[in-house]
């Protein structure tokens, strides 16, 4: 059955810059009527064709699998070619506003600098690392169980809504982020790979590896493929350990802590997993907070630290079902 | 209406730095009359680290965990977001795998439980207005909250990502969430829209990267207060922890004072309904609660 098409009045403010003529950028307003049946990336052709012919915007296949035309609708991360605008009419009313993936890497419009996306994509060594025999005998097959173990990570297109979302993409330079991550994974969950590692190494670099996540996860959110970075990351941390990778720094401490904490109290110990991650010199910098918790009764003292009832089954449960070593 | 009767998962921030939470929400329960069962028996949910060390213990505890609500025959609530999300991601991923299910459950039968997949999990904010209702709650309003511009924050874990929230819990938009700027506007306040009300406030990253959290907290401290905020609420108490006691780190990061009153979502539906500031723990609050 084909439903009826419904027209909805519309205004879009619409974020305007060119890198080589406009100190700063603008946003102009845009009202049109629109149907149900348009998606973003048609009102971005209206607005170059009906408004203004100098309107820029990147987009190719208009099929959802050349990630080019990736912008933001009030914040929301979208592909333009696939996002209905009756959904974000619902979502947000009928005032949307659109800008470009990131404002400050913007050049004309909607349209980015995605450097620093190619660059982090090009570090964690985005290919097979293997050695193929050029004049093989037989085909190197690979399973389907094995194929699946990718999880879907080989879908990626590579459009840069994941990264641009990224909280720390935008305050911490070094990080490599969602996209990449999720590549890095791709590879390391390949079998015929052997760089594993080496690219173990890459992603477990305090600053800019997987350890700076922050677990907020809007790039599984953001992710118009489903390629779930988040999930990516968790394996990769997982991986880390199981490699024997782990560097013994906060960060590797903090993770593992929790296994002590748990296996002593069932619950965590809260100051304890600070002193054990940060080490005895490190936590003193948290001292002055601390001594502000304190005065205000948010600091349990060891000898009063809460336990689980039937803590013997916590503990059995950690010895017999620990599959990880540090 | 049937009393309502919910096993609470406190986690460990109830028990240790956030005692307002589990009181408040206590005090709250006894005003509404519903009825709290505490899962005594619960160990920390691993708090979205533990898996980054050792995936299948997580999923063994968590699963054990929920195992107790199910014996009880109870739902499940949770008063921390993290809580929530490893809580309803167990139970997502052994509902939809059968062989980790059988694994899981092989483990728990050496202590004599058992993971069937029975009790739902949810965020004690959505058992307040999906179960017991927004109208309900404001027909029992004794102190509206009518002075008051509040500033709504989120929490990821909460909100994100919408395939697991719609299968438990509110079911959020993660771009234009409503709950508790409805719950707000129950309560009789105003509430604040601001840009980061459904962003990160870093706490997972702390220790390990404490720039970028000191950042996330002090921007959404920012936006809230140039948004006219008088305070601030959050049904996280590791949001809470963050924007509450972190303000002077955040402070230098963003190179602005911002340092405001935080509330837990309990403490706020606690206040209105008349509910005394002992009750609700008030003085256990580093950012000092000056305006009651
Ligand atoms: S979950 Fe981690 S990688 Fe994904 S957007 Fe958040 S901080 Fe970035
Ligand atoms: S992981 Fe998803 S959101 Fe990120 S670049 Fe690939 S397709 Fe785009
Ligand atoms: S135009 Fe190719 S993904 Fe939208």
């Amino acid at each position: 059955m084909v439903s009826e098409i419904t027209t909805t009045r519309v205004t879009f403010k619409v974020f305007r810059f060119n890198m080589e003529t406009d100190y700063l950028p603008y946003y102009k307003t845009y009202e049109m009527d629109v149907t149900s049946e348009e998606v973003v990336l048609d009102i971005l052709n209206r607005i170059k064709w009906e408004f203004d012919g100098s309107f820029s915007y990147r987009r190719s296949c208009r099929h959802g699998i050349c990630g080019a035309c990736a912008i933001k609708v009030n914040g929301k991360g979208v592909l333009a070619c696939k996002e209905r605008i009756n959904d974000l009419i619902a979502m947000f009313g009928t005032e949307l506003r659109f800008d470009p993936l990131s404002e400050k890497r913007a050049i004309k419009d909607m349209i980015i600098d995605k450097k620093d996306f190619w660059v982090k994509h090009e570090q964690v060594n985005p290919y097979l690392d293997s050695h193929i025999e050029e004049h093989p005998d037989m085909e190197c097959a690979v399973t389907p169980a094995q194929a699946e173990a990718l999880l879907d990570a080989d879908y990626c297109i590579q459009c840069g809504l994941c990264h641009y979302s990224c909280p720390v993409i935008e305050i911490n330079e070094e990080y490599i982020g969602p996209a990449a991550f999720a590549k890095a994974y791709r590879f390391n969950a390949d079998v015929r790979d052997d760089g594993i590692d080496h690219r173990i190494d890459i992603i477990n670099a305090p600053g800019a590896g997987v350890w700076d996540c922050v677990k907020c996860y809007e790039c599984t959110q953001v992710c118009p493929k489903e390629v779930d970075p988040f999930e990516k990351i968790t394996k990769l941390h997982n991986q880390v350990f199981e490699h024997g990778r782990a560097l013994n720094n906060v960060a590797t401490r903090h993770a593992v802590g929790f296994a002590h904490s748990i296996k002593k109290h069932g619950l965590l110990d809260e100051g304890e997993l600070v002193r054990y991650s940060e080490g005895n010199l490190g936590v003193m910098k948290h001292v002055p907070v601390a001594i502000k918790m304190f005065t205000k009764g948010k600091i349990v003292l060891p000898w009063n630290m809460p336990k689980s009832e039937n803590l013997d089954e916590i503990q059995k449960l950690v010895k017999s079902s620990s599959t990880a070593k540090f | 209406m049937k009393q309502l009767e919910y096993a609470l998962f406190t986690g460990c921030t109830a028990k240790e730095s956030t005692p307002e939470q589990l009181m408040s929400t206590y005090a709250v329960a006894n005003k509404l009359g519903i009825k709290i069962v505490e899962l005594v028996e619960a160990s920390c949910c691993g708090a979205s680290h533990l898996q980054d060390y050792d995936d299948f213990l997580s999923l063994v505890l968590n699963a054990r965990n929920i195992a107790y609500a199910e014996k009880r025959g109870m739902t499940m609530i949770t008063i921390c977001n993290t809580c929530q999300i490893n809580t309803a991601m167990t139970k997502h991923r052994l509902d939809h795998d059968a062989a980790l299910k059988a694994r899981v459950n092989e483990k728990l039968a050496e202590v004599g439980l058992e993971y069937k997949g029975t009790s739902e999990i949810k965020h004690f904010l959505y058992a307040l207005i999906d179960d017991f209702g927004l109208d309900q709650i404001q027909s029992m309003v004794s102190v509206p909250l009518s002075q008051f511009n509040i500033a709504p924050f989120y929490g990821c874990h909460n909100i994100r990502p919408s395939e697991l929230q719609h299968e438990s819990n509110g079911g959020e938009n993660p771009y234009n969430p409503r709950s508790l700027d409805d719950l707000i506007a129950a309560l009789g306040g105003k509430s604040v829209d601001y840009e980061e009300k459904n962003k990160c406030c870093g706490f997972h990253a702390e220790l390990q990267a404490p720039h970028t959290a000191a950042m996330l907290t002090g921007k959404a401290l920012m936006g809230a207060m140039d948004q006219n905020a008088d305070w601030m609420v959050t049904p996280c108490p590791l949001c809470h922890l963050k924007l509450d006691t972190q303000y002077a780190h955040a402070s230098k990061a963003v190179g602005r004072d911002v340092k405001m009153p935080v509330l837990h979502m309990q403490q706020m539906v606690g206040l209105a309904l008349g509910c005394s500031k002992e009750e609700l723990g008030l003085k256990h609050h580093v950012s000092e609660v000056n305006f009651i």
